[in-house]
């Protein structure tokens, strides 16, 4: 019994800083959840998870996770992923507290 | 304080140079991940959720004032002004740059300390009681034997691959303030004859499958220490299971084979390892006992603090609270609260790691210890100096009166930084503390720990907590199961599941039930909740926790 796709991003941690980045359609890893490749086919998926793991001296552990489209971008579906997008609840640091920039 | 000798010195300095080069190969491309993460773990330095993060090791949980105002001066320069100490009696740093570690690692090095053997399959930085050598209950200084068993695990050749990481903990005293029983190997001081010399505890442990560790020798000569803990490993080394990493621990090696056949197969070692150490252990031994000798106590007089006691209300509480009994009687143990209400368990800025360096290096015998309940302990400090270091901590939000109360309580990072959480912790900490500030209730609930952990590795020990909160994934939502009745003392037990968790929104009211709970129920004041819950059982707790369904049965 074939499931339906359920649409994903390829993110990962930037090799320098750990930060989370997502991969974008033109090959960039942004550190905006929102400007990342949404994928909806299971096959592209595969081929861009390869590429993403071919970036080893830019991201470590790069992986597939469930995302739905927003209104400025993809989402994430999972709460956390969403806390990936965001950083930690004890302090304002980490994404909350920065600007979106490229790597 | 025990120094470290030239080989040590020599030996972390290597394996910063080669960490540098390692850090450097990587960057340019010349190592994979794969090829570095072994190298990178073994020097303490995780990815975790956000950032890297890197976990230095205190051993046995002691620093003096140099060390701790070097990991402030690191906190600031390569981290983000904080530091999280965990129940490892270790510190972690939750931001640094992968470019910046060998720097951070070159610094600890200036101060004797290091990040080696915080990760990967190897004997862990051996835990110790934090009021080792000031408690008035113990019989001897468990730091001598945990520095032994630090200098014979480090870089030993046969355990470098151990089939899963390995704990272990000792304590010199019979009131276990070190979770011996829930370590893979637990080490209790005891008296036989007049004759030094030690319980060994094995396969302790707690994370999926929870386990009290067995008496495999209830009394070891002491002399005999390092041998058999060394059998015991090597026993283990052959026999604990590669092939499955949930069943790789020595609990589950010792559940597996039992006790009895454990105890006849390191026994057999033992015989044919013992010879081999031919004394010199024990000569070291007795040059790493005097460098732990007690400090000089000084002999004066205790009235300025008996007259802060008998007139100062908030110092009266603190000094209820946050002091222990010290075997010297014009002494105490102080017990400095990391649990400020509201606050994230276990963190310190770097201006307050200073001021308790300052405080230590003026009032404590320069000795400041991290305690495995995530707060830091000055051992000696004179009764008479009790107002000022009391003063100077309130100055610095580090006076809260709350040891081993509701607020002290024990969280592991979860999902706020851990890659490998199923839920948060810290922030419900944060609301049960600030819930019972509130209600002004916590010192009137008396002694009540709460230990949560964010996923079922249990590092917030929250089996042994008197109320255990594991944060669980359920469905995409995050979800709090509830134990009661752990204790990690010598009585160690493991909480019992009431039944269905909790939503996030619904834990703190739940918690509070179950307090209500207890004081309707208890005896008297003094009866605690863990005696309470002892003397009855689940059955009234379940009922508060469960109204509804009660009534849904007697219907
Ligand atoms: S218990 Fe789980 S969430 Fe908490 S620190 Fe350990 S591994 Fe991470």
């Amino acid at each position: 019994m074939s499931r339906r796709f359920t649409p994903k991003v390829v993110t990962a941690n930037a090799l320098l800083e750990g930060d989370n980045v997502w991969l974008t359609e033109d090959d960039r890893w942004s550190r905006d959840m929102a400007e990342a490749e949404f994928i909806e086919d299971e096959a592209h998926g595969q081929i861009r998870l390869l590429f993403a793991q071919s970036q080893a001296s830019v991201v470590v552990g790069a992986y597939l996770a469930d995302a739905k489209m927003g209104q400025c971008g993809p989402e994430p579906t999972h709460f956390r992923e969403t806390f990936r997008t965001r950083g930690p609840s004890n302090y304002h640091h980490g994404k909350q507290a920065e600007e979106s920039t490229h790597v | 304080m025990y120094k470290y000798n030239e080989f040590d010195e020599a030996f972390v300095r290597e394996r910063v140079a080669q960490f540098r080069q390692q850090v450097e190969r990587r960057i340019d491309g010349s190592l994979t991940e794969d090829e570095f993460k072994p190298l990178r773990l073994m020097n303490g330095l995780y990815l975790q959720l956000h950032a890297y993060m890197l976990r230095v090791a205190i051993p046995y949980g002691t620093l003096d004032s140099r060390k701790m105002r070097q990991l402030a001066m690191i906190a600031e320069r390569w981290d983000k002004g904080y530091g999280h100490f965990t129940t490892r009696q270790n510190i972690q740093y939750n931001w640094p740059k992968l470019p910046d570690v060998p720097d951070m690692l070159e610094a600890l090095a200036d101060v004797e300390m290091h990040a080696i053997q915080t990760s990967g399959n190897t004997i862990r930085n051996v835990t110790a009681d934090h009021f080792a050598g000031a408690a008035a209950d113990e019989i001897a200084d468990p730091r001598p034997v945990a520095e032994l068993l630090r200098q014979w695990s480090t870089d030993h050749p046969e355990f470098q691959f151990l089939p899963r990481k390995f704990k272990i903990a000792v304590t010199g005293s019979p009131n276990d303030r070190a979770v011996t029983k829930s370590h893979d190997i637990g080490i209790r001081m005891v008296e036989k004859d007049r004759q030094p010399g030690y319980e060994i505890i094995v396969g302790g442990g707690l994370g999926r499958t929870p386990l009290i560790g067995k008496v495999i020798r209830d009394f070891l000569p002491a002399q005999d220490l390092l041998p058999y803990v060394e059998a015991i490993v090597s026993v283990y080394n052959l026999l604990g299971r590669r092939d499955n990493k949930y069943k790789a621990r020595v609990k589950i090696t010792v559940h597996e084979h039992g006790i009895d056949t454990i105890r006849d197969l390191v026994e057999e070692r033992f015989a044919q390892l013992r010879p081999e150490f031919g004394g010199g252990d024990q000569e070291l031994l007795a040059e790493i006992e005097a460098a732990f000798a007690p400090p000089a106590f000084r002999d004066a007089a205790t009235d300025t603090y008996e007259a802060a006691y008998d007139s100062d209300p908030v110092f009266r509480s603190w000094a209820d609270t946050n002091l222990t009994a010290h075997r010297n009687a014009q002494y105490a143990i102080v017990s400095i609260s990391l649990k400020a209400h509201g606050k994230t368990p276990g963190d310190a800025t770097a201006e307050q790691m200073r001021v308790m360096a300052d405080l230590a290096e003026r009032y404590g015998h320069d000795e400041l210890r991290i305690s495995h309940e995530q707060n830091v302990i000055l051992p000696h400090v004179h009764k008479s100096d009790l107002p000022a270091v009391h003063a100077a901590l309130k100055d610095a939000g580090l006076a809260t009166a709350n040891i081993g109360l509701i607020s002290d309580i024990i969280a592991c990072p979860g999902m706020d930084y851990c890659a490998l959480a199923t839920a948060r912790s810290i922030p419900i900490a944060q609301e049960i503390a600030t819930r019972f500030d509130e209600l002004k209730l916590e010192h009137d609930i008396g002694q009540l720990k709460i230990k949560i952990s964010g996923c079922i590795n249990a590092c917030g020990h929250h089996h042994v907590g008197h109320i255990g909160i594991l944060g669980l994934d359920r469905a995409g939502v995050e979800n709090y199961q509830i134990t009661l009745g752990g204790d990690g003392t010598e009585n160690a037990a493991i909480g019992t599941r009431t039944g269905p968790g909790f939503p996030a929104d619904e834990i703190v009211p739940a918690i509070e039930r179950i307090v209500y709970a207890y004081l309707e129920h208890r005896e008297s004041e003094e009866e605690t909740f863990l005696q309470t819950y002892r003397r009855l059982g689940m059955a009234p707790f379940k009922a508060a926790l469960y109204p509804a369904e009660e009534r849904a049965d007697a219907a």
